[in-house]
């Protein structure tokens, strides 16, 4: 689709009226959402509130109701688009890891590299063993995903999505299945990858991170945006009465520290 | 005494109590005499032995044949039913079908309609072969069990999994082949070799298409011989090839079971 001489699209990810139903639930009521290239998005909003089914829609493994998904101008969402194709440019970190249970971390890693690029598998595995040291994840190389610690599974999950080096980077509430003292190495790695200029989508709770890392912040409130901004001005000046509401909700839950909260004073 | 030494003790005077009243019921038996004479004779079962087990070595090279056959067949109509979308409806509808009326029939009437039919019609250019129709007809009934019990495997594979490799950007074939499939197969592992264990036993029901395997064979020596030893050699001779197989499918079991607790924990 893009070659070389193409220069890159600012807008890596546009996202027009998307509707979702499951049944007579609606999910998703009208989604618009861009994301340019280099910025961390974080949807932030109640569980329920759509976050995970409009990750799920973007890499199309929820069908969208209505609405159109372009990625770097190109609309996937059209008939006949390679939906093969166009997953290879978008990666996704799910929830529950769902890291492959009979492989080793390798494998996981070099799998899709391999198999749908075509990478021949000792360049696929020395690309692979790179990466895996870089997120300090060398010495489990050769383990199967049962004997590594969550966060642990969590990194080597992130690992086997960069492995397939995408434009976008999806994750889904990552930390929301980890025990509290694996949160932080987890963060730690998606905040490298911020660093680095990765484009990403993020669902999370976890609002002080979303404060730090993110370019704009969503809120997600019955399946459509309702307000979004710097996460300075989301998290300290909501104008939403219904944000307001959440963030409290959030403060007294203790996920967000008192120093990050609405009208602190510090910066 | 320990209580471990104990409790095999107590096994063991059972077990000696038990089977010594079950032979002294069959030895005092009224015609026990003659039974044992017409079954349980040393001289003939050790001339029919020979025979026996030579013909044993056609249920062997059925067996062999007709489960590699098998877990082909048996797989492919697996991945068929498990073909999701309104596109696949007439090729899941074919695949149910077939699985529907080969579990319904009697092994011993597809061997004889299959066996008997087909060369029957007499079409230049198809096998005659007794042997041919046994492996066609043991891969077709068997096939038909052995695509459900993989397809219970593909289904207790989460979705999850599929859609971690579907997002990778894996084909639907690609995630079946690397990630579906693997997990699948290790699960139904233990079932699979349950029904080997049957398909080694029923391997002896092509002797009605004339296959000479090991029962026809004992058939014969019994005809030789007006004694029903031969039946008491293959027999054991089942027993002795199908026993191992057993233990060997319940240690998996096991293993399994000790393994999830594992990892449940």
């Amino acid at each position: 689709m893009s070659g070389a001489a193409v220069p890159e699209a600012p807008v890596v990810l546009r996202l027009e009226g998307i509707r979702k139903a499951f049944g007579k639930l609606e999910v998703l009521k009208g989604i618009d959402l861009v994301v340019e290239r280099h910025e961390v998005v974080c949807l932030i909003g109640a569980s329920g509130s759509g976050k995970s089914t409009l990750l799920r829609c973007v890499n199309l493994i929820e069908p969208v109701d209505a609405g159109r998904v372009y990625v770097d101008d190109v609309e996937i969402t059209a008939p006949k688009v390679n939906v093969d194709r166009v997953r290879r440019r978008i990666g996704i970190v799910y929830q529950a890891f769902n890291l492959f249970p009979h492989m080793t971390v390798l494998d996981n890693v070099s799998l899709a590299p391999r198999k749908v690029l075509g990478v021949p598998r000792a360049k696929a595995e020395a690309d692979a063993r790179g990466l895996l040291a870089r997120f300090g994840l060398e010495e489990k190389a050769a383990e199967y995903p049962d004997r590594l610690s969550g966060g642990q599974q969590q990194r080597a999950a992130i690992v086997r999505a960069l492995a397939m080096e995408p434009d976008l980077l999806l994750l889904d509430e990552v930390t929301s299945a980890l025990d509290p003292e694996l949160v932080a190495e987890v963060l730690g790695v998606i905040r490298e990858l911020a660093r680095g200029g990765m484009t990403m989508v993020i669902a999370t709770h976890e609002m002080g991170f979303a404060r730090d890392i993110a370019s704009r912040v969503c809120f997600l409130d019955g399946g459509r945006i309702l307000e979004e901004g710097p996460p300075d001005r989301i998290f300290r000046h909501p104008t939403e009465e219904r944000t307001r509401r959440f963030l409290q909700r959030v403060i007294e839950s203790g996920r967000l520290g008192a120093e990050q909260a609405a009208g602190s004073p510090t910066d | 005494m320990g209580a471990a030494a104990r409790s095999t003790l107590i096994a063991a005077v059972s077990t000696v109590v038990v089977f010594g009243l079950l032979v002294a019921v069959v030895v005092s038996a009224p015609n026990w005499p003659s039974v044992q004479e017409s079954f349980l004779n040393g001289e003939v079962f050790w001339s029919s032995l020979p025979a026996i087990l030579t013909a044993f070595r056609v249920n062997i090279a059925l067996f062999l044949v007709s489960e590699v056959l098998i877990l082909g067949v048996g797989l492919f109509v697996a991945v068929l039913r498990s073909l999701p979308g309104p596109v696949f409806t007439p090729v899941r509808f074919l695949a149910t079908v077939y699985v529907d009326i080969f579990r319904a029939l009697p092994g011993v009437l597809v061997i004889y309609i299959l066996g008997f039919g087909i060369p029957g019609l007499q079409i230049p250019g198809v096998p005659t072969s007794p042997f041919f129709y046994a492996v066609l007809a043991l891969t077709l009934l068997y096939s038909a069990y052995v695509s459900e019990v993989y397809r219970a495997g593909i289904d207790s594979v989460h979705p999850s999994q599929d859609a971690a490799a579907r997002s990778l950007g894996l084909s639907r074939f690609q995630s079946l082949r690397y990630v579906v499939i693997p997990q699948a197969v290790r699960r139904v592992i233990p079932p699979l070799l349950n029904d080997f264990i049957g398909l080694q036993k029923d391997t002896v029901l092509v002797s009605y298409i004339g296959v000479v395997e090991i029962f026809r064979a004992s058939q014969i020596k019994q005809a030789a011989t007006f004694n029903f030893t031969p039946y008491i050699a293959t027999a054991l001779v089942f027993i002795v090839v199908t026993i191992p197989l057993a233990r060997f499918t319940d240690w998996l079991v096991n293993r399994d079971r000790k393994r999830q607790l594992a990892s449940a924990r």
